[in-house]
């Protein structure tokens, strides 16, 4: 999935081979990650996908199946594996995962530690932002998870820039040979508070920690530990909201019988809409038949469902006493 | 700079014993650094120098005493009798917590009258107390010795009070390293149109859907002073290429790059090239494929970085001359792409792409970016206008070019955390931008 060394960048490797792990695309809702090998078939409700006919394709390429359906084939990201990654644990989604990798100042080099790894949807979009030369070592006290967690990071080839250690931080803390290395610690725990004074002798001076919790009462005393340590202790709540995108046909109301405020008002819609988007042409296509008087039109509004909340933010950075 | 070769020797190997570090823990002389004055109230570029100065209120005060220390180090405001006021390093000292001391108060604000006769002390004692070297802290406590209404407040009054009073009187300065995350929230505080009020969680938006990591090649159309340039550049650090393209002939500025403390390695990374040079046919365009590196700084004068000529000083110690004499002649930032680049991203084609062009229509920057990217590749366009994204996504979707196409707007708040008095803050920005993201397939 990353590329840790020049030759195998991104833009240089394009053709599916043997032994890939690729997304297969059916819909923005749909998608799989599956290993291609030379004997392997993918089987979904349009068919059967040969691998064999895809090793030699581009990434991004249509395959068809026996009847004809075509899925997309995808290089996987951090974002598409965030999407079909096998849920152990509740996961973070990408509105936290960006904030938290840019807010930790995580750049190429550094050195990250988290707990717990959980599913390991965060561990992978750290891995993305130390490489090529920095680390993340992930702790979970879970056995089992942290054994799913190394077999996901082997799969999505990020095993080189994330180790994976079981042990419970909380109540042990994080391992000596790692005092003073870190330049960001990321928690997400039910009792963070107990695993602050650890982290602030990983971090080095000026190094920032943050907690993820659902609930409130969890970041009061967080905040109330970190202020022996930290400053710049911070809170957010960050969220997205998604809009869905129609072409409509509305009526610009030159029909008979209809009221006169409408017909007025109405009449200009188009020119107001001009004034949002230069693009007059690709956005209203006015209706050739004049007797209707409707205009296609290209609208947004956000998605009625979404998630109303992941969990709080806290933030800090270690003191600088030297 | 004893700190600074124990920092180095301890730090990780590949680090070590260079020039340059990638990743500097301290603020040497003539490096970008962010001064936040007063927990956030204001935030200042600077660049260090003997000359360098900080303005707090009406007094200018040099940055000579930063250079050397560590980031993340507390200056604050002191007096001396003889030379004035002056900026000195503060240790923190360790506070207790204070979860135990909240008592139930039961002071509240009935008798408080606002009749500006609370504060016994004048200005001129005020003053006088100043030039007679008081410390910032010894002139709170004076002024809290003369409110009459002091001890009436409400605990959290108090706090507030004394507050106020240490931002005037006794001013504290953080010295903080320029990442993406503090320039890009520093302009937002005070100039949000100069990049196209692009919110901090937006810009991590976008450098996460753009899967922007080492070795990668990332086109961008950059229309906000380069802070999406910068913020590709950091997070490639030193490897792949970050190519801003451009309609036309002139490349847009990227200025705000300099703001980051980019090492020469980081700096060659960041190139631009135009549109059309390059969508032209592979074997054409014979003109203007040379390695001449247009300096599109320049001209372009920066507003708020204090670029203060440097000037070695005898005393200082060797390997701080080797960087400075580095810092004279290194690269600029948006030097045009090698013809060698140019031919790469023809062949291959980028690995991703991030817009955030201003004033612009994104669908007919799309359309002609688009195609220079490979299959496969994710792309964020940032607009802070709904309608043209609705319209491209619309199109993109229409034209089969792109698959998972999403518009999002993040939402960003921020809370007060103290015990019994935890809220959201009271203002809060309520407008981040939208991000248009998708992922270029094949058409054929």
């Amino acid at each position: 999935m990353l590329p840790t060394d020049s030759k195998k960048a991104l833009s240089f490797k394009r053709c599916i081979e043997d032994g890939d792990l690729v997304i297969v695309y059916e819909r923005h809702d749909v998608m799989k990650p599956v290993k291609v090998t030379k004997d392997g078939v993918l089987q979904n409700r349009f068919g059967f996908y040969k691998h064999s006919d895809w090793i030699g394709k581009p990434l991004g390429a249509k395959v068809f199946s026996n009847k004809g359906k075509f899925v997309y084939l995808l290089a996987p990201t951090p974002e598409l594996w965030t999407l079909v990654l096998s849920h152990r644990t509740q996961i973070l989604y990408i509105a936290d995962i960006s904030f938290v990798v840019m807010y930790l100042e995580v750049v190429p080099g550094c050195v990250v530690l988290e707990s717990g790894t959980g599913s390991g949807s965060l561990s992978t979009s750290l891995a993305r932002a130390v490489a090529p030369t920095g680390h993340v070592y992930s702790f979970d006290f879970h056995e089992q998870r942290a054994v799913c967690a190394r077999e996901d990071f082997e799969k999505t080839g990020v095993c080189s820039l994330v180790t994976v250690e079981v042990r419970d931080i909380q109540g042990q803390g994080f391992p000596e040979k790692l005092e003073g290395l870190a330049d960001s610690v990321f928690l997400d725990l039910p009792q963070p508070w107990l695993a602050v004074p650890s982290a602030a002798k990983m971090l080095k001076e000026d190094g920032v920690l943050c907690s993820f919790s659902p609930c409130i009462e969890q970041v009061q005393r967080t905040c109330e530990v970190l202020r022996s340590d930290f400053i710049e202790i911070r809170t957010f709540e960050v969220l997205l909201r998604t809009y869905e995108v129609k072409e409509m046909k509305v009526e610009t109301g030159a029909v008979i019988g209809e009221n006169h405020d409408e017909k007025e008002n109405g009449g200009q819609r188009p020119s107001k809409r001009k004034h949002v988007s230069n693009e007059d042409d690709y956005a209203v296509s006015h209706d050739n038949n004049s007797s209707t008087a409707a205009t296609s039109v290209v609208m947004a509004r956000p998605c009625s469902e979404a998630r109303g909340h992941t969990g709080y933010l806290t933030f800090a950075r270690l003191q600088c006493l030297s | 700079m004893e700190h600074d070769k124990d920092q180095d020797m301890s730090e990780n190997k590949n680090n070590s014993n260079k020039a340059q570090d990638i990743n500097p823990r301290f603020a040497s002389e003539g490096c970008s650094v962010l001064l936040d004055v007063n927990d956030g109230d204001r935030l200042v570029f600077a660049r260090l120098s003997g000359g360098a100065g900080l303005k707090i209120g009406n007094t200018r005060y040099s940055l000579k005493p930063l250079i050397g220390a560590p980031f993340g180090s507390l200056f604050q405001v002191e007096s001396g009798s003889e030379e004035g006021s002056f900026l000195s390093r503060i240790l923190p000292i360790k506070k207790e917590s204070t979860s135990n001391n909240v008592t139930e108060d039961t002071r509240d604000n009935r008798e408080l009258i606002d009749n500006n006769e609370a504060q016994n002390l004048t200005e001129e004692e005020i003053g006088a107390m100043r030039r007679e070297g008081a410390k910032g802290d010894e002139i709170i406590e004076a002024l809290i010795a003369n409110s009459k209404t002091f001890d009436k407040k409400f605990q959290l009054s108090q706090d507030k009070y004394k507050l106020k009073k240490q931002k005037k009187y006794a001013p504290k300065v953080l010295l903080r390293r320029p990442f993406a995350r503090s320039i890009c929230e520093a302009y937002f505080k005070k100039y949000p149109a100069r990049i196209g009020f692009l919110r901090v969680d937006a810009l991590s938006l976008l450098l996460t859907m753009a899967n922007v990591t080492a070795y990668s090649d990332v086109l961008v159309v950059d229309m906000v002073g380069g802070l999406v340039t910068g913020a590709v550049a950091e997070r490639l650090g030193g490897t792949g290429y970050v190519c801003n393209t451009y309609k036309g002939n002139t490349p847009s500025s990227v200025d705000m790059v300099r703001m980051f403390n980019f090492t020469d390695k980081v700096i060659e990374r960041i190139v631009q090239s135009s549109i059309d040079e390059l969508s032209s046919p592979k074997t054409a365009s014979p003109e203007r494929v040379c390695n001449s590196e247009i300096n599109i700084n320049e001209s372009s004068a920066s507003d708020k970085v204090e670029d203060v000529s440097v000037t070695v000083e005898a005393r200082v110690v060797d390997d701080v001359v080797l960087l400075e004499s580095k810092v004279i002649k290194s690269p600029k930032a948006g030097a045009k792409a090698s013809k060698e680049a140019v031919e790469m991203w023809k062949e291959n084609g980028f690995s991703s792409l991030i817009m955030a062009a201003q004033d612009q229509d994104p669908w007919s920057l799309a359309k002609d970016v688009l195609p220079l990217l490979s299959y496969s590749a994710p792309f964020a366009i940032y607009h802070q206008y709904l309608q043209p994204l609705a319209t491209c996504m619309h199109n993109l979707q229409q034209g089969k070019m792109a698959i998972n196409l999403q518009i999002t707007e993040p939402w960003l708040r921020e809370y007060q955390v103290l015990p019994s008095r935890t809220h959201p803050h009271m203002q809060m920005n309520s407008f981040g931008g939208y991000v248009l993201s998708g992922i270029r397939i094949s058409t054929t």
